[in-house]
């Protein structure tokens, strides 16, 4: 067996059902655990921490946190991790210096991975320091909260919902940081979210939770887009395509981004030519059309074949699995249209996209 | 109404006593109040009953088992004898002994509650922190909670002050061992030396008043400050 990545066998009976996991996960980058509010993310990222205490196995990158087998379980203050909960918890009788210092001066200094400089630069808090947790915005502690975590240079960083508390506008001034965490950190990540959104945004990896069980886990952009999990039937069901700026249209003021399927046209953006860039594409602004012939006003239009067809939340409507070029398409159409079209797998056609949405 | 030397006697013994009373009841009530505010067994509601007993219960009849139990027919009595600690009743230690009984339940809610309201949070965050249990306990825990215990070392320290019945049962009258203030007030009244009686009350009567005060001037800060 392979000693890199994170290995959980967990069980362990809760009020409504028992959580029960049994996962091999990526040593490294964001995974998202992701459901419904009470499906049992809590939990297993409890289990990690050691926290709960589940009947198992918890292995993070070789090093083992609890084995029942050879009798061990590390408590929580003796493994290397990060936690930042959901509600950002500064210990109100500190400054946020004394909070950052709090887990930091329990490291020895040959282990500090992460510098002080690096943590206060990266999450924005630098003015904040010498002030109290009382008078911080939701947004500021949340960020306290973070750079307190990482300046523990833990194995792993666990974070349960850190935006769930926040309103839009305070997520939206701390997907920022997140994504920088993401992209500048070597530090694997657990990040359990309800937000398909912020899932979209930042997880490499996704584990999908129901009623305390595994339903799948596997590559963020593989399981957006299939057809036969719970998240094709959500309002906002989308994909995610993995692109790079190919150049621009300086006359039209226009991005052209390109991917194995073809070339995405978007607004001017203020990126250089090579740079990548996640595009979000929602399966209610995919259309299909028989041929790219008819005019119309849509710019992107790929060619596709159909591979398969699953339920969307409404019976009026279906969800139509293109693949273009290799890359993975939903499209919410309904069912009227695609008896009308005489839509069936392996029909070649043309994925008219509305509009998309750049990420990072 | 010039306070007597033995007025004097009498306020110094309530001081000392209450003092050491306080400090005893702060290193006794603490892991009680610490295992009543976090165990699920069901034990708690027992504990936390006879606890919580001195506060229902006559000091007179606190007392009277108090006497009975120390005493050379008590268990209490036997085992301090054969520690060759001889007899309690009638001496300090007794009075001590009984005095924290008396002002246990005073000091160990104030804590609990504090304990309570702290919640489990503090505690897993400074353990995802690496700090111990112990050092949490220290780092975290006591400071997060010092309403709680400055409350509770206040009502320890006036309860035992103002109490009268169990040091009569147990501790008599006896100048420069167990003769206190409210004793001394009780003496004053047999003898109708009012004035004198009124030196001591008054004083009390005082303290009393300055002790509230404090606390609701600890209890104002608390409900104002303590939000996270």
């Amino acid at each position: 067996m392979s000693e890199a990545g994170i290995q959980l066998q967990c069980r362990l009976p809760l009020a409504d059902f028992t959580l029960e996991a049994d996962l091999n996960l990526p040593g490294r980058g964001v995974t998202a655990l992701f459901g419904a509010s009470g499906s049992g993310k809590t939990s297993l990222l409890r289990c990690v921490a050691g926290l709960a205490r589940p009947a198992g196995r918890v292995k993070i990158n070789g090093e083992c946190w609890q084995d029942d087998a050879q009798r061990v379980f590390l408590p929580t203050h003796k493994r290397a991790l990060g936690y930042v909960f959901q509600e950002a918890s500064l210990f109100a009788h500190l400054s946020v210096r004394a909070n950052l210092e709090f887990g930091r001066k329990r490291i020895p200094a040959a282990e500090r991975k992460v510098g002080w400089e690096a943590a206060v630069e990266l999450l924005g808090i630098g003015h904040l320091l010498d002030r109290g947790t009382a008078a911080l915005s939701g947004g500021e502690r949340q960020r306290v909260a973070i750079a307190r975590a990482l300046l523990t240079s833990p194995q792993l960083l666990l974070m349960d919902e850190p935006l769930a508390a926040l309103d839009s506008r305070r997520k939206q001034e701390i997907l920022p940081y997140l994504e920088r965490l993401h992209d500048e950190l070597a530090t694997p990540i657990l990040y359990v979210s309800h937000s398909p959104d912020e899932v979209a945004r930042l997880a490499d990896h996704m584990v999908l939770l129901e009623q305390g069980r595994v339903v799948a886990s596997g590559p963020t952009v593989e399981l957006l887009a299939r057809l036969d999990l719970p998240l094709a039937l959500d309002e906002d069901a989308a994909v995610l395509v993995d692109t790079q700026v190919v150049g621009h249209d300086e006359d039209y003021q226009l991005t052209r981004l390109g991917f194995p399927g073809g070339v995405i046209k978007v607004t001017r953006k203020a990126l250089d030519v090579g740079k990548r860039a996640r595009l979000k594409i929602q399966a209610r602004d995919v259309s299909i059309a028989l041929t790219g012939e008819n005019p119309s006003s849509i710019v992107n239009r790929l060619p596709a074949r159909i591979v398969g067809f699953g339920d969307a939340a409404h019976p009026a409507q279906c969800l139509v699995r293109l693949d273009a070029g290799g890359t993975p398409l939903l499209a919410r159409i309904t069912r009227l249209s695609k008896d009308q079209l005489g839509l069936r797998e392996g029909l070649p056609v043309v994925a008219q996209i509305k509009s998309v949405a750049l990420l990072a | 109404m010039e306070l007597t030397p033995e007025d004097w006697s009498a306020v110094r013994l309530t001081l000392e006593l209450s003092t050491l009373v306080t400090v005893l009841l702060l290193i006794i009530g603490t892991p009680i109040a610490w295992w009543l505010a976090r165990t699920r067994s069901r034990l708690r509601g027992v504990i936390g009953a006879v606890v919580s007993l001195p506060i229902v219960l006559p000091p007179t009849v606190l007392g009277f088992y108090l006497l009975v139990l120390m005493g050379p027919q008590g268990a209490v009595g036997r085992f301090t004898e054969a520690l060759g600690l001889g007899r309690l009743p009638f001496t300090f230690t007794g009075l001590v002994v009984a005095s924290i009984i008396y002002s246990l339940p005073f000091v160990v809610q104030p804590i609990q509650n504090a304990f309570m309201a702290m919640g489990d949070r503090p505690l897993e965050v400074a353990a995802t922190l690496r700090a111990s249990p112990l050092v949490t306990f220290f780092t975290v825990t006591l400071p997060l909670a010092r309403p709680g215990f400055i409350t509770a070392a206040i009502l320890g320290f006036a309860h035992t002050v103002g109490e009268f019945g169990v040091v009569l049962m147990i501790g008599g009258n006896i100048p420069d061992k167990t003769r206190v203030i409210s004793m001394q007030i009780y003496n004053h009244v047999e003898a109708m030396e009012y004035g004198q009686a009124h030196g001591l009350a008054a004083g009390l009567l005082a303290f009393s008043f300055i002790v509230l005060l404090g606390l609701y001037a600890v209890g104002g800060r608390n409900g104002l400050g303590g939000g996270r």
